[in-house]
């Protein structure tokens, strides 16, 4: 056996990573490392091949974003669409969000598949109001984007006129492919920074789950109180810095927070 | 389905015992219908209900219809039928609009939208059937959810399908088609409103 190894070893400057015996070679320096037998040199070519360093933010959000579940939630038509995602010839699962949870609680992003009637919109945002953060929301053909062909009394010309919105895709319906192309946006927006800068457009900075009230006392927390006094900060320097459209407090376009 | 002729009969029988009831006939698709005046038309449908030889006691739609710039202005339809002869006969009260008396003659000049609940003595108003045939209560709240008709008597007279604070009668001529203008990004900064 040890001399096997030591033919390996031999053997490594030539093999091709993804060989067989390239893994095998990394397995058996996993385990001298679990030893202690690896030292100066060895050592430190075993830990930048095998070690990858980052923040917990980023490792996060890449689990959040490749782990996602929809809401089982249908408006209309487009939530015919949005069942053959899940069945096999499209398969969402490739993308990690092939478990349609009941409930808005356990749910991570909602579908708006179809128009909203006025008479639904309330039940969408309270859904919406009950999901956890970090939550998302996709906007699935044009009906719920802009109110599609229902020009009319029943139907809200546009869902984020009373939620925030992530993605819109358009279609009538989309094809099972426009809404992948939408959601591996959305698993990108996500991979990049969770904030996507909507609470600035919309004005709602400092309704954070971080910068809202004592759930006990109902008074804002000093933690919280100094934390939305820092962001507000930020939003006016940065304001200050480079005009109003350029604004760009949560980094969204930059390399990200810190 | 009585013919031109069964309907003139109808006719001129319900004004020997309603007089001034029908206001007109017509015979056309080969459907019968009478026009009558609002004030009279539960006298009407009782008419046609329990007379032997008629009996007409199966309502089988409500509806309204707006027939502006024509007077009077609204419609309220009801589709009666004699299940054992299954003949149908439609029942038309002609409803004016008290909005459209009060504005300047020539009709031009409309009022604008009366929000719900301001004023009720500008909506049209008729006699309520719903004790006469149990199925017009749902119908005749979707006429007044849609078209802002007052059913007089009706035990229970709310909106029924849009929204209990909606302002407005949508199905009505008048009423506005499209709610606003759809914002897209090349007009995203003329089209006043959300985004600032």
């Amino acid at each position: 056996m040890e001399v096997k190894r030591e033919k390996l070893r031999a053997l490594s400057p030539l093999a091709e990573p993804g060989s067989p015996e390239h893994l095998r070679i990394r397995q058996l320096r996993a385990r001298d490392l679990l030893r202690g037998d690896l030292t100066d040199e060895q050592l430190e070519e075993h830990v930048q091949q095998s070690v990858f360093l980052g923040r917990l933010e980023d490792v996060l959000n890449w689990a959040r974003s490749n782990s996602m579940f929809p809401m089982t939630f249908g408006l209309a038509c487009c939530a015919i669409e949005m069942i053959s995602l899940v069945g096999s010839r499209y398969d969402i699962a490739r993308f990690g969000a092939e478990a349609m949870r009941a409930s808005p609680r356990q749910a991570d992003f909602i579908i708006l598949s179809g128009r909203v009637s006025i008479k639904m919109a309330p039940v969408v945002r309270r859904l919406y109001d009950q999901m956890l953060e970090p939550r998302w929301a996709i906007s699935m053909g044009a009906c719920s984007s802009s109110g599609g062909m229902f020009s009319n009394y029943a139907v809200v010309q546009g869902a984020d006129k009373f939620m925030p919105i992530d993605v819109h895709i358009p279609g009538c319906p989309p094809r099972p492919e426009a809404f992948f192309y939408g959601f591996n946006k959305l698993q990108r927006m996500i991979q990049n920074n969770p904030d996507q800068g909507w609470r600035r457009r919309y004005n709602a900075v400092g309704t954070e789950e971080w910068a809202r009230d004592d759930v006990i006392t109902g008074q804002p927390s000093e933690a919280s109180q100094a934390a939305y006094a820092r962001t507000r900060q930020a939003i006016a320097e940065a304001a200050e810095a480079t005009g109003p459209e350029g604004a760009d407090p949560y980094g969204t376009t930059g390399a990200g927070t810190t | 389905m009585p013919d031109a002729p069964g309907l003139e009969l109808i006719a001129g029988e319900l004004r020997e015992a309603h007089p001034g009831s029908v206001l007109g006939t017509y015979h056309e698709h080969g459907q019968a219908c009478l026009i009558v005046d609002p004030a009279q038309v539960r006298e009407v449908l009782l008419w046609l209900k329990n007379t032997p030889g008629q009996e007409y006691n199966f309502l089988a739609s409500l509806h309204g219809v707006d027939y502006l710039p024509a007077e009077p202005r609204f419609g309220v339809h009801y589709e009666l039928l004699n299940r054992e002869r299954v003949e149908r006969i439609r029942v038309r009260a002609a409803v004016p609009d008290p909005q459209q008396s009060r504005t300047s003659p020539d009709g031009s000049g409309r009022e604008a939208e009366q929000p719900a609940g301001s004023d009720s003595d500008e909506l049209p108003r008729v006699p309520s059937v719903v004790d006469i045939f149990p199925t017009a209560e749902f119908q005749e709240r979707e006429v007044y959810d849609f078209f802002g008709i007052v059913f007089e008597g009706h035990p229970d007279l709310r909106r029924i399908l849009l929204p209990e604070v909606y302002v407005g009668w949508p199905q009505r001529r008048d009423f506005p088609i499209g709610g606003e203008e759809v914002i897209f990004t090349y007009n995203e900064r003329a089209v006043p409103g959300w985004t600032q």
